[in-house]
């Protein structure tokens, strides 16, 4: 496996050279950064050339990294990470960006290369509000009909702004501020590196 | 000539073909499909959030949350994104009961998506006979897990426990008395493993019971053949997996291709579909029935004779057995460490995908090296698949829309999350 590994990461940088910013081989998988400007031209690239030949676009997941680890988050903040699949080859590879601007995320659409990236684009504008350019329907898809915010934003609380009820007085649903208090049971804690060792039992 | 007109309706969420909160918007033309515009999210419960305020281990039950007929496969998928994140080995014994509960499962959604499916289109029988076999396997579900459904039995490092050595008996009611109770009672003396024997003996024969009800069935064939068709590159387009993709003709199966645990040690075949239909489809969801018959077979030989463990000794990841607990002072404090603040994962990034089903479950996990996820991408096999529905019903009647939606086998416990 991992000598198909090394072959697939080898074609990747034979064909792209130093338009891609990183390569990582991690964990038996290889994931790929490119620029937001370079992003769909190594996207068709990567469905297209005849050594890669990734025919299937399996997925797209945004990505909120403000609140990474114990530190400030230095780099840009949202990412859309694409995975994908060659059948051909018998191989996937994960490729993810950044958008350029944190107030105001812009990535290009992958539609025109898979159609398949149509709701997966929508998900994610849905949940992180990055914008896709060139999508044709970017409507929201996951969250309730004249839903205000993005959710899965690091800085959008678990419970929400906005709580429903049936008010009998009006006799229709109605919308008011949120009465749950938030609570974590289970604090979030990031140890030290190799903290538990848990390599080694 | 009467005036024609265009028409826009509802299709659910309320329509029992939708297959549970679906609301499609059609557009027609008298009878026939203009445009399908599904509207998801009414079961959207924001998983993946919920998880990144759980620690990893308190997220599995929301696995078998998302797609509520292939419990144990997303659980599976979920399990072997953590255990490929920390780099521990899981037991043999235990991968081959993971293996064994995949394929259990695979029968039963299945099942539940022939019976449904058949029902749907105006079949009524099918529904009962599936019905019943799932019964069975839910109890073997229950015997493990304690939970018909919802079993939870996965867990980072192995599996929760080791197999039980019976089964759960009926017994004598004001419904049943003792002959019918003892009718019932027949396969259930021995354990789990005798019982899912029986099972899958009388099995094939089941399967030929759907099939002489279905599959040269007339109306059936009038309403699958040559309905949704899909040619391998849209399917390969679209990002269609499992029997979706292989109905089109494309061998792909992660079992085969990828495998993980120990689908490299058994042997089965992968059935693949010619036109790319509601019909072909349907046919390769009975033969992988038959080939998961055969796999469940291979399992409970090797179970029977290779006892051991089924759970990681690593108890930075598993917790200590109660008796090393209560008498070993580092064990008391892993046990500690692991219920109030639960495993710590190393940072990095990866994704774990099985065969579920109904396609290619992946879990995408980003950790900081927190003890909880950082992202976890749920990618459902059916949000893909749902997707497409423009595409495949456009110019379909509208009754054909209910076939598509079988075929299709959407459960929006996953599509929504």
């Amino acid at each position: 496996m991992s000598a198909k590994l090394e072959r697939l990461s080898q074609t990747l940088r034979d064909v792209f050279g130093n338009r891609i910013q990183s390569l990582v081989l991690d964990r038996g998988e290889v994931t790929i950064e490119v620029s937001a400007a370079e992003y769909p031209r190594v996207a068709r690239q990567l469905r297209d050339h005849a050594d890669l030949r990734f025919e299937q676009l399996i997925d797209i997941s945004g990505l909120d990294y403000s609140a990474y680890g114990n530190a400030v988050w230095e780099g840009k903040r949202f990412a859309s990470v694409a995975h994908l699949t060659s059948v051909k080859h018998n191989w996937r590879l994960r490729l993810r960006v950044f958008a350029d601007e944190d107030a105001f995320p812009v990535i290009d659409s992958l539609v025109d290369v898979w159609p398949s990236a149509n709701w997966y684009e929508r998900e994610s504008f849905d949940l992180y509000g990055i914008l896709y350019s060139g999508h044709p329907d970017l409507r929201r898809i996951l969250t309730d009909y004249g839903f205000v915010g993005h959710p899965f934003r690091k800085d959008f609380p678990v419970s929400g702004y906005v709580e429903m009820r049936y008010d009998p007085e009006q006799g229709r649903v109605v919308y008011q501020p949120v009465s749950i208090e938030p609570r974590e049971n289970t604090p979030r804690i990031v140890r030290e590196e190799n903290y538990g060792d848990v390599g080694h039992g | 000539m009467a005036e024609i007109r265009n028409y826009t309706i509802n299709f659910g969420p309320q329509h029992p073909s939708a297959h549970g909160v679906l609301r499609l918007v059609l557009e027609l033309d008298g009878e026939v499909v203009e445009r399908a515009d599904p509207h998801i999210g009414l079961l959207h419960r924001g998983t993946e959030k919920l998880a990144e305020t759980r620690t990893w281990v308190q997220s599995v039950p929301y696995m078998d949350r998302l797609d509520y007929v292939s419990m144990m496969c997303n659980e599976h998928a979920y399990c072997m994104a953590i255990e490929k994140l920390l780099g521990v080995e899981v037991p043999l014994r235990a991968q081959y009961i993971r293996v064994m509960f995949d394929e259990i499962t695979r029968v039963l959604n299945h099942l539940l998506n022939i019976g449904t499916h058949a029902l749907d289109i105006g079949a009524m029988t099918m529904v009962l006979y599936t019905f019943r076999e799932r019964e069975d396997l839910m109890d073997v579900y229950e015997a493990v897990s304690g939970a018909r459904m919802h079993a939870a039995y996965y867990r980072p490092g192995g599996v929760y426990r080791d197999l039980p050595d019976r089964m759960p008996k009926y017994e004598v009611n004001k419904f049943k008395n003792e002959k019918m109770v003892r009718e019932l009672n027949a396969n259930r003396e021995g354990s789990m493993l005798d019982f899912l024997e029986d099972f899958t003996n009388r099995f094939p024969t089941y399967c030929d019971e759907y099939e002489t009800l279905l599959t040269d069935n007339r109306i059936w064939k009038q309403r699958t053949v040559g309905i949704g068709v899909v040619s391998p590159e849209q399917a390969l387009a679209w990002g269609f997996t499992g029997p979706m993709l292989r109905g089109s003709g494309i061998a792909w199966d992660l079992r085969r291709k990828q495998p993980y645990e120990v689908y490299d040690q058994v042997d089965f075949d992968v059935p693949i579909g010619k036109n790319g239909d509601c019909y072909d489809r349907y046919l390769c969801r009975m033969e992988e029935m038959r080939q998961s018959n055969r796999i469940i077979k291979q399992c409970i030989d090797w179970l029977r004779k290779n006892p051991g463990p089924v759970m990681t000794d690593n108890h930075k990841v598993a917790p200590p057995s109660r008796e090393a607990m209560k008498t070993n002072m580092e064990e008391l404090i892993h046990h500690f460490k692991l219920f109030t603040e639960g495993m710590h994962v190393p940072k990095g990034e990866v994704y774990a995908a099985v065969e579920h089903p109904k396609g290619e479950f992946g879990v995408y996990a980003v950790s900081d090296g927190a003890n909880k996820p950082y992202r976890l991408k749920l990618r459902a096999p059916g949000f893909a698949h749902l997707a497409a529905m423009d595409d495949i019903a456009r110019g379909h009647m509208i009754a054909d829309v209910v076939a598509i939606i079988g075929t299709m086998d959407v459960v929006f416990g996953e599509i929504d999350r």
